[in-house]
């Protein structure tokens, strides 16, 4: 009896021991994770045509994005058009046809319609397209960026947050160019913002051209004629330099209320410090690169074809005055620059 | 008609687009309110003081019978420098020293290769340009935008000063025209750039030291472009080193034309630069207070210029005995 209740008592436990050691084994091999992520995204090329390196937000997905794909185990390279549509246009060409074939193309396109045709080539020819920052016509595999007409609202609001309804509800606009979607769009969330707010007008608006010595003349002329605007937009933190210098030379600093976006470098909190800002909307651009790498990723793996799917990834965005800001409000060029020299 | 002909002979291009900006500046006078208030007068002539800085330039090396592409290039290669510079640590005077040294040499250069190594001004500097910045925009700078550091106070300083109640880029561009009218007009070397620019080889002839004269004009050009880029900077309290890709240098060349300083050489003066300079900078405003879009403002540019310049060929036609092989 008892030899039988042992020997019962052995098969039992042995059965045990063999089934924690079968389900050990099973949990091993039955976590695919980790296999499938590497073996779908070790060697893939990963390539970015931004519409320069020469500038802070190319040089912040460099290092963010760029960062990420060498992780796990891709290979990361950009072209640098310098500016200029047609070298990025051949950029684009010389990937879609080049033997080593880029698996993702990260592109910043510079206006609505110039790079359409090359996105679609790039999808037939097995290319994920991930369009970054400025929306074209053309709806590829992925947009990150901001919705810029919500940045103008943004914008604008804090404009009138700041000023109130005791001010003469006027606001002056420095627009960037009549071609540029990031412009275009700004322009529709002002006036969104301006229809909500009865009462407020636009008394006067400018193109910069997206240069600072133009947003500094024509700010300038525009508070000559209407030295009582409260608050100015600035659809961007370069320009809005040269805007504030206007503000500046005018002699109202502390009367005008300047909201702008940018990239959020460290110098766009060192110009909210300062008070030349007084709010900024800025992009965001370490969570908007890791929007782009959780696409990259999921892309890789998802076993679509380029084309079959049309994403929209917006970063959230808030309009930061000087009392919002924290040490780790903005990054930092000079540091990415220094760990890229380790 | 030679009988009409000396009336019509007041009709230089000088004259015509200053009728063209009297005119425009009365039109802009009655049509909007605030336009002839002091400050926007002064907006006027401040929006294009960098511009007409960088046109004296122009016009000294144009009067020789050269032209300097390289300007706008030099200006923002010279300033980000600068800036680079200050931003390492360095004093505010030993930057400034070797940027003029770097300045003086880019002019040494380009006037080298024209005067000594006979290349066409146009090529010469159309290559140093692209080389001066490529290179140091790939090798030295990091940032297509350059700030001025807090650390250069005197600097931030000079952006907020005023003298009469005149900002410091109308105040150079002024001392610059001023300086240059009395030089190209009263000293030795500046009547022998006329003569060499109006027929090149009576005055080597003559003994004029035309190639020293050359090299001379090129540095004049390189030095006002980076008094140019400093008056630019310390409004702006950065460089932006993109202006090299905007339309700046035609902006340039088109004073220089429009005003009156014939491209054949030997022709204008600082005069022609101003009333050239005025022309845009009312333009511009006039077409700002009306809130025009830039493309609109960009045409309406185009036309009133090539208005100027086709009734200036209607009342001053070329003449066939005077008029040299290779004028533009």
């Amino acid at each position: 009896m008892s030899s039988l209740k042992k020997t019962f008592r052995d098969i039992v436990l042995a059965g045990a021991c063999l089934a924690g050691a079968v389900s050990g084994a099973y949990a091993q091999e039955t976590n695919p994770g980790p296999e499938a992520y590497r073996s779908a995204l070790e060697g893939k090329r990963v390539v970015m045509v931004p519409m320069t390196m020469g500038f802070d937000l190319a040089q912040g997905w460099n290092h963010f994005i760029g960062e990420e794909v060498k992780q796990f185990g891709g290979i990361w390279e950009t072209r640098d058009p310098n500016w200029s549509v047609d070298a990025g246009a051949q950029a684009i060409t010389d990937l879609i046809s080049s033997a080593e074939k880029p698996d993702v193309l990260i592109v910043q396109t510079p206006d609505l319609n110039s790079y359409s045709r090359l996105f679609k080539r790039a999808q037939e020819a097995g290319i994920f397209v991930v369009q970054v920052d400025n929306p074209s016509n053309y709806a590829s595999d992925v947009f990150a960026g901001s919705d810029w007409k919500r940045l103008g609202e943004l914008e604008t609001q804090a404009v009138i947050d700041h000023c109130g309804e005791n001010s003469s509800k006027k606001i002056a606009v420095i627009q960037g160019d009549q071609v540029n979607a990031s412009s275009l769009d700004q322009w529709a969330g002002v006036q969104a913002v301006l229809e909500r707010n009865p009462g407020w007008t636009v008394a006067g608006t400018a193109d910069s051209n997206w240069d600072a010595t133009t947003a500094r003349n024509a700010a300038a002329t525009v508070l000559q004629q209407h030295p009582d605007v409260c608050g100015i937009v600035d659809f961007w933190d370069a320009t809005a330099q040269g805007t504030a210098s206007a503000i500046r030379d005018a002699g109202l600093k502390d009367k005008i209320f300047l909201a702008t976006t940018g990239s959020g470098e460290a110098i766009d909190c060192k110009l909210l410090e300062d008070g030349t800002f007084g709010a900024i909307v800025t992009s965001e651009l370490p969570r908007q690169s890791q929007d782009v790498v959780a696409a990259i990723k999921i892309l890789l793996q998802s076993g679509i074809k380029p084309g079959a799917s049309k994403n929209y990834l917006y970063t959230h965005e808030v309009a930061r005055t000087k009392k919002d800001l924290t040490p780790n409000t903005c990054w930092s060029q000079a540091a990415i620059e220094a760990a890229a020299k380790k | 008609m030679p009988s009409n002909r000396p009336l019509l002979r007041i009709f230089t291009q000088e004259t015509i687009v200053l009728l063209m900006a009297v005119v425009l500046f009365a039109g802009f006078a009655v049509a909007l309110d605030g336009f002839t208030a002091p400050a926007n007068l002064l907006n006027i002539v401040r929006s294009v003081s960098v511009l007409g800085i960088l046109a004296a330039g122009m016009g000294i090396v144009v009067i020789g019978r050269g032209i300097d592409l390289s300007m706008v290039s030099i200006m923002v290669v010279t300033v980000a420098i600068q800036l680079q510079l200050l931003q390492a640590g360095w004093s505010l005077w030993s930057a400034t020293a070797i940027v003029a040294v770097i300045t003086v040499g880019l002019g040494l250069m380009n006037g080298f290769m024209v005067a000594y190594a006979g290349v066409s001004a146009l090529f010469a500097t159309l290559a140093s340009s692209a080389f001066v910045f490529g290179f140091v925009r790939s090798q030295i700078l990091t940032q297509d935008v350059i700030y001025i550091p807090e650390t250069a106070g005197s600097l931030l300083w000079l952006g907020k000063a005023r003298l009469f109640d005149l900002p410091l880029d109308v105040i150079v561009f002024l001392a610059v025209v001023l300086i240059a009218l009395v030089l190209l007009r009263w000293s030795r070397p500046g009547r022998f750039l006329y003569l060499m620019g109006d027929n090149f080889q009576a005055a080597r002839t003559m003994g004029i030291p035309v190639r020293p004269l050359i090299v001379a004009s090129f540095v004049a050009s390189a030095v006002l472009a980076w008094l140019a880029g400093i008056a630019s900077a310390v409004s702006l309290q950065s460089m932006n080193t993109r202006l090299v890709n905007s339309a700046l240098l035609y902006d340039v060349v088109l004073v220089v034309v429009i005003g009156g300083i014939g491209l054949s050489g030997g022709k204008g003066g600082m005069r022609n630069v101003v009333v050239g300079a005025l022309l845009i900078g009312i333009l511009l405003n006039g077409m700002t207070i009306l809130n025009l879009p830039n493309i609109h403002q960009n045409l309406i540019k185009a036309l009133i210029l090539l208005g100027a310049i086709i009734l200036d060929g209607q009342l001053n036609p070329r003449d066939e005995q005077t008029s040299q092989q290779g004028d533009i």
